[in-house]
C-alpha cells in the first residue's frame, strides 16, 4: 500500500501529519507503543524540515510518501529547501543538552534510535530523505 | 491541542497536561514551567495522565530545565505517564535524568522522603 501527503511548512500542520500517519499505521499488526514511535520519527524529520529548511514557510511544502511492505514501511519526505543531511549531523550528548540548556538536538537523536536505516539524496533541487522501519514479526 | 493547568499549594505545584506537546506548542510548556519556577516553588510536579502524545520539542523544555533544578534545589517530578507517552522518555535515557513515577501519591511520597 502506498500513501502520500502533501504538508505546508506550518506547524501547526504537524497535528495533520499524525493523524494521517496513524491512520495508515492502523492495519499494521504492531503494538501501539511501536505505531507511536514511527510518528514520532517521521515528525521529528518533517519539524526539522518545517523549523530549519523553511522557516515555517506556509508557501512551502513537503511532500510525504509511505510505502507499506509485508517487511517494512518505508517513508520518503521530499523538500525542495535547503538541504539538511541528517546522516551529518551530530546528534548532541545527553549532558551536553543539559549543560547548555539546549531545547533542540534531540529530535535526530530519536530518528537514529527508531528507524532501522536512514538514507539522504539529493537529486537536483530535491532532497530526499527516506526512513525504513523493518517489522519483524516476533 | 494541548492544555495546561496549573495548581499550587503550601507543598507543591502541579503542571497538568492534557493533549498532545509538538513543536507547535512547547513553548506553552515552557511557559507554564517558567512560571512555577518563578513562583518560588520547591516541588514541581507534571501530572501526565491525559497527556496524549510528546515530541522532542516537549522534552527539550524539560531538558532545558534541569540545570535550573538543581541549582534552585526545586524537586521535579512527573507522574501518570501512559506506557506510549514513558517509552519516549525512555528511548533517550531520559528516565535516567529525570524522575518518572507512576501516580500522584508516589510523586508526594518522594518529595517527603527527600
Amino acid at each position: 500500500m502506498r500513501h502520500e501527503l502533501n504538508l505546508s511548512c506550518e506547524k501547526s500542520r504537524l497535528a495533520d501529519l499524525r493523524l494521517f500517519l496513524s491512520k495508515v499505521l492502523e492495519p499494521v499488526g504492531i503494538s501501539e507503543i511501536a505505531k507511536n514511535q514511527i510518528i514520532l520519527a517521521v515528525e521529528e524529520v518533517c519539524a526539522n524540515l518545517i523549523i530549519h529548511s523553511h522557516e515555517c514557510n506556509p508557501k512551502d511544502c513537503i511532500h510525504l510518501k509511505v510505502m507499506v511492505h509485508e517487511q517494512k514501511i518505508i517513508f520518503e519526505i521530499a523538500d525542495s529547501g535547503l538541504a539538511f543531511n541528517l546522516l551529518e549531523y551530530q546528534s548532541p550528548a545527553l549532558s551536553e543538552v543539559v549543560r547548555k540548556k539546549k531545547k533542540g538536538g534531540l529530535g535526530i537523536l530519536l530518528v537514529r534510535k527508531i528507524m532501522d536505516k536512514i538514507e539522504f539524496e539529493n537529486r537536483e533541487d530535491k532532497n530526499i530523505c527516506r526512513l525504513v522501519k523493518r517489522l519483524n514479526s516476533k | 491541542m494541548l492544555e495546561i493547568t496549573q495548581t499550587k499549594d503550601e507543598a507543591c505545584t502541579i503542571i497538568t497536561l492534557k493533549g498532545e506537546v509538538d513543536a507547535s506548542n512547547s513553548v506553552e510548556l515552557d511557559a507554564a514551567i517558567q512560571e512555577a519556577v518563578k513562583s518560588g516553588s520547591k516541588n514541581i510536579l507534571v501530572e501526565g495522565n491525559a497527556l496524549e502524545y510528546i515530541s522532542s520539542a516537549g522534552l527539550g523544555v524539560f531538558m532545558s530545565y534541569l540545570e535550573d533544578f538543581q541549582e534552585s534545589n526545586i524537586s521535579f517530578i512527573i507522574f501518570g505517564l501512559s506506557e506510549k507517552v514513558g517509552n519516549v522518555f525512555h528511548i533517550l535515557g531520559l528516565d535516567q535524568l529525570i524522575t518518572l513515577v507512576g501516580n500522584k501519591e508516589e510523586a508526594l511520597a518522594r518529595i517527603y522522603e527527600a
